[in-house]
């Protein structure tokens, strides 16, 4: 079975208040250097079947509609190989 | 139900020789149980000291509360990030020498983090926040906290929380039934998918306890849940604590 | 892109302005020009647009609103009135309270999660603006129907923000109410109120003044969050925009409001502010203006400082953003140090963007250029005002005269049983503990009542025992068949309820929702509302401390029931005295207190069984309501009631069932003679409630209501394990509550 990663982030302009408070603890852990955290979620679909245009489109459609919210979302999806 | 002592009996000198016994209660970012907790333990007749997340200085209190809350907002895990603070590189080393620490809720999260305490805390199996009076049973009443109760009692407090589902591996799990370190258990119902129905868990030494429910929020009859089942647990720490 | 400064403004007279873009009518935009005596820069634009939207200007309102100072009853319990972030009220002992609802409806209905969240977070810090602490929130919220498939998406997420955000300040939850009606389909209410408590001393105001003071911005870093939101989110009604032409939201960080509360309370408890502003809608633009112009100086603030998210933002952007977690402190210089070291401590980015002058101006400076020259009182207090045009609607008669009481009734006990259950299980009167479950009522350890009761009472001594209690309620359906009325029956639920718990109310808080003020119909049923508003609180003592007007909740020609939520909030004096609506004492007896007609408009019978709304709405009596309140708080107070509910939806038989399943006991109930069933069980008159009267206390009870002339029926006894009717029919418990329970998880979960 083929494998397609969705990954979804805040929109730039969205503000991520978990990206912000984990960049703001990292000083603290030793960790520098480090300008900015954003925090995303990642779907993996095990998907049945090719992975072909229209399967991917699909896919496209099921972020868009379902598991990214794209008021403040947005969404990329990649077959992983 | 576990009877109110009164402040005057249950107080007396601490081991520390210096009066009352001293009860710290952490508070990070984000904490929102604190001053419920210290109103707790003074209703228990002990002396409540509020200690910062950024001090290592426990200012020699002879036990520490771990208050519920959202410290630095759950992100990332819940207590990950306070796991970090200056104040818990000074309680885990005196959980470690035996000091007694209780985690609620966040306090918990927090216990699991440092690895204290064996297990995580994920997101409740229905996926909501759940706020309501919980029915437990105390399975171990010889821990630090839990030595007002006793073993098999069945007491209601309350229970809030969206990360409140008990996990650990099945060897942990077969392990803390083996030593009797499963503290408190869910009845009835189980509330979030908690693995066994385990609502709170103790170390080996019975000095350090985590729970997911709420004591500090049954200590008086006319607020919350209108029950005072909870104030045993800050009753327990001074009966162990003069009696040590 | 040339910095538009004031300079460039003067240079250019006959440049196009974005103005109508911008939500400005062309005379507004004129009237800009006139005050200025030039064109505006952009920035002044922005602020001017924004400031002057009908969110934040009350154009269309003010007009009406005036009506709650003319005829503000005589009180000496209010401390600050209405025109300030909140009202405050003086509830004893040294105590001040101030409490406020406000809308975030649109924001909702477009993510209803962060549109909740953030709805919660704008009303936490006007309380804190006030400096209090807060202790306290409440949820009056409004759905579409509830089998409709968006309410599936709005519900849940706004339910999940609510607490989501509420529950992670440390706020316990304590009351509101949630309705389904489909008028609100694409429309949904969501309201939020806060209480906050602090000493008399301790109150705070939104002035700038004292020349050389420096003017503090702390908390989150100012990003592209909802630029224009107050003007376009909140005013204009939605077309069928594609999702991604929907406009950006904001997203709300509860962490960073809960460092807020903090590292604001110890700069008060301090004494470092001199004067203090949330920013909500409008941000920086609505802080600066409204801070100078209450002020006695002038302001003068260099935007280069303000702390950026995103370094893109054109000082345009920054003045109309409105990110969260913001506020704008005025401090003197040599406190600043102190402010800037509590801030610190709490992790709360804090940074001096200006300063107090001595002139009269608001002017605002970005790479050293004057951008921002204004008079801070026209943008803030002198925008336009609308005598918007108001009729009675050509409908109204016909709906008035489509009389509910004329409904075809159960026709033998068999079916009225039946239309009980159906009743009690329906979206509306079933009960809401899926919801109200989802919020913490126990943070702060001093929740003494939280819903289902009739009120949420807090208490705020624990010395004293002295409590605070609030009430939301609002019936869109009496609103809409007569808005006058329905407007006095909110008032009357609201107050009855504080009562009921056993607190004496004090003052009213509002929060107006209704469909477009451009259409006549809508203006009509807004100025009867207030006008009876007005009207009630004059009559029961009890002034308007303030409130919030929601507009244009309508979805092309189709605007929502008229929906004013009203607040009443009480004090009681010893909090081991409240009354709880729990029948849980067997032998006690029960008494139905007030006189109960055949009024069915409206009623939750209407609609449950007859899918019907016409007639009028019960009548209101208020001299009988104040009665009714005393005799409450008096039976609470002197022990001789130890069970209260109020009737409203769903009439008398919706009381018993909530009190007995509370309770976990039963009721015998007998029918008195030559009374309809059918009508005391069912009917939704005003003015009334029952209670739970211990045997050895009737004479006493019965006496004290006698000598004050209200009259009383005793219905029963609280026994057993089914609600029984006598002569008609019984429902075991297990059965009601399975009716009353299992109704919303079905819909929801």
């Amino acid at each position: 079975m083929a494998r397609v990663v969705v990954d979804v982030m805040l929109k730039p302009e969205i503000l991520d208040p978990q990206g912000q408070a984990v960049q703001r603890a990292l000083p603290r852990l030793g960790f520098e250097g480090i300008a900015d955290v954003r925090q995303g979620k990642r779907f993996e679909l095990e998907v049945e079947g090719p992975v072909d245009d229209a399967a991917l489109a699909r896919i496209r459609e099921m972020a868009e509609t379902f598991l990214a919210n794209t008021v403040i979302e947005d969404f990329t999806v990649r077959v992983d190989s | 139900m576990t009877a109110r002592p009164s402040p005057a009996t249950a107080g007396g000198d601490g081991p520390s020789g210096r009066g009352n016994t001293r009860v710290g209660v952490i508070t990070f970012p984000g904490t929102l149980d604190d001053r419920d907790t210290q109103r707790a333990v003074r209703l228990a007749g002990a002396e409540a000291v509020p200690l910062w997340h950024r001090d290592k200085d426990l200012k020699q209190v002879d036990a520490v509360v771990l208050p519920g809350g959202f410290s630095y907002g759950d992100y990332l895990r819940a207590g990950a990030i306070s796991r970090f603070s200056p104040v818990m590189e000074t309680v885990i080393e005196q959980a470690r020498a035996g000091m007694p620490v209780l985690g609620i809720c966040n306090g918990f999260q927090v216990l699991t983090e440092t690895h204290l305490l064996p297990g995580a805390m994920l997101r409740n199996n229905h996926l909501h926040f759940i706020c309501r009076d919980q029915k437990l049973r105390v399975e171990n009443a010889n821990t630090s906290w839990t030595a007002e109760y006793e073993a098999g009692q069945e007491i209601s407090i309350p229970l809030k929380n969206i990360d409140g589902r008990y996990v650990a591996d099945e060897r942990t799990l077969d392990m803390l039934e083996a030593e009797g370190r499963v503290a408190f258990r869910y009845l009835d119902t189980n509330p979030n998918g908690s693995l066994r129905d385990i609502a709170g868990i103790t170390n080996e030494a019975g000095n350090v306890v985590g729970l997911m429910p709420h004591p500090e929020h049954a200590v008086e009859p006319l607020i919350g849940s209108g029950r005072t089942d909870g104030l045993g647990f800050f009753t327990s720490i001074l009966k162990k604590l003069v009696n040590a | 892109m040339t910095l538009d400064t004031v300079k460039h403004a003067t240079e250019t007279p006959d440049i196009d302005q974005p103005w109508a873009e911008l939500g400005l009518k062309q005379d507004e935009y004129e009237r800009v020009r006139e005050i200025l005596g030039r064109r505006p820069t952009g920035a002044e634009l922005a602020m001017y647009s924004v400031m002057w939207s009908e969110h934040c200007s009350y154009k269309s309102s003010k007009v009406h609103l005036k009506q709650f100072g003319e005829k503000a009853p005589q009180s000496d319990a209010l401390l600050v009135g209405i025109g300030e972030n909140a009202g405050v009220v003086d509830v004893g002992q040294g105590y001040a309270v101030t409490f406020k609802v406000e809308s975030h409806n649109h924001p909702s209905y477009v993510e209803p999660y962060q549109g909740a969240a953030t709805g919660v977070g704008g009303i936490v810090r006007d309380i804190i603006a006030m400096g209090a602490r807060p202790i306290a929130v409440v949820d009056p919220l409004r759905f579409g129907a509830a089998d409709h498939p968006d309410t599936k998406r709005v519900l849940p997420g706004v339910v999940s923000g609510i607490g989501g955000y509420g529950n992670c300040l440390g706020l316990p939850n304590i009351g509101g109410e949630t309705v389904f009606d489909a008028c609100y389909q694409g429309n949904p209410l969501v309201n939020a109120g806060a209480i906050g408590v602090m000493r008399h001393e301790d109150i705070h105001l939104a002035k700038a003044s004292g020349s050389g003071n420096k003017v503090i911005l702390y908390g989150a870093r100012t990003g592209g969050d909802g630029i224009g939101g107050a003007s376009i989110l909140a005013s204009e009604t939605f077309d069928e925009a594609k999702p991604s032409k929907r406009p950006a939201v904001q997203v709300g960080d509860p962490f960073q409001e809960k460092l807020l509360i903090e590292c604001t309370l110890e700069a008060f408890a301090e004494k470092l502010v001199v004067g203090i502003q949330d920013l909500g809608a409008a941000g920086l633009s609505c802080a600066t203006s409204e801070l100078a112009s209450n002020g006695s100086g002038g302001m003068r603030v260099e935007l280069d400082d303000v702390p950026l998210r995103d370094s893109t933002l054109s000082p345009e952007e920054i003045l109309m953003s409105e990110s969260q977690e913001r506020m704008c402190a005025v401090v003197e210089p040599s406190k600043v140090e102190r402010f800037l070291a509590i801030c610190e401590k709490w992790d709360v980015t804090a940074t001096v963007i200006g300063e107090v002058t001595d002139g009269d101006r608001l002017e605002i400076f970005w790479h050293g250029e004057m951008i921002v020259d204004v008079d801070p009182r026209t943008v803030a207090h002198d925008g336009p005002v609308y005598e918007r045009p108001y009729a009675r609607p050509a409908w109204q008669d016909a709906l008035q005269a489509d009389d509910a009481n004329k409904l075809a009734r159960p026709a033998d006990a068999d079916e009225l049983r039946a239309q009980v259950l159906r009743l009690v299980s329906s979206p509306n009167q079933a009960s809401k503990s899926w919801i109200t479950g989802q919020y913490d009522h126990f943070v702060q350890g001093n929740t003494v009542l939280a819903q289902p009761e009739d009120s949420g009472m807090i208490r705020i001594d624990e010395d004293t025992n002295l409590g605070v209690a609030i009430a939301t309620d609002g019936n869109g359906r009496f609103t809409k068949l007569d808005p006058y009325t329905g407007a006095q029956l909110a008032l009357a639920e609201a107050y009855r309820n504080v009562a009921a718990t056993g607190a004496k109310p004090l003052a009213v808080s509002d929060c107006l929702n209704f469909g477009s003020p451009e259409d006549p119909a809508v203006m009509w049923q807004f100025a009867e509302a207030i006008r009876g508003l007005a009207d009630g609180c004059l009559e029961m003592g009890t002034p308007v401390t303030g409130g919030n007007v929601s507009l244009y909740n309508q979805t092309g020609e189709a605007a929502i029931h008229p929906t004013p939520v009203v607040a009443v909030l009480g004090v009681i004096d010893d909090i081991s005295r409240r009354t709880p609506i729990a029948f849980a004492d067997e032998g006690h007896l029960i008494y139905l207190l007030g006189d109960t007609k055949e009024e069915l408009g409206g009623s939750a019978w209407s609609q449950v069984v007859h899918d019907h709304l016409g007639g009028l709405p019960p009548a209101v009596d208020l001299g009988r309501e104040k009665l009714l309140a005393e005799i409450l708080i008096s039976a609470s107070r002197d022990g001789m009631v130890d069970a209260a509910h109020d009737l409203s939806d769903g009439g008398l038989i919706q009381a018993l069932v909530e009190s007995c399943l509370r309770g976990g006991k039963g009721a015998r109930i007998v029918v008195p003679d030559g009374v309809d069933p059918f009508v005391l069980l069912f009917s939704e008159s005003a003015g009334r409630a029952i209670v739970a009267v211990p045997r050895s206390e009737e004479l006493r009870f019965n006496d004290m209501c006698g000598a004050r002339g209200l009259p009383t029926t005793r219905i029963g006894v609280i026994d057993g394990t089914e609600i029984d009717i006598q002569g008609q029919f019984s429902i075991p418990l297990s059965e009601l509550k399975v009716a009353h329970e299992e109704t919303i998880p079905a819909i929801l979960a």
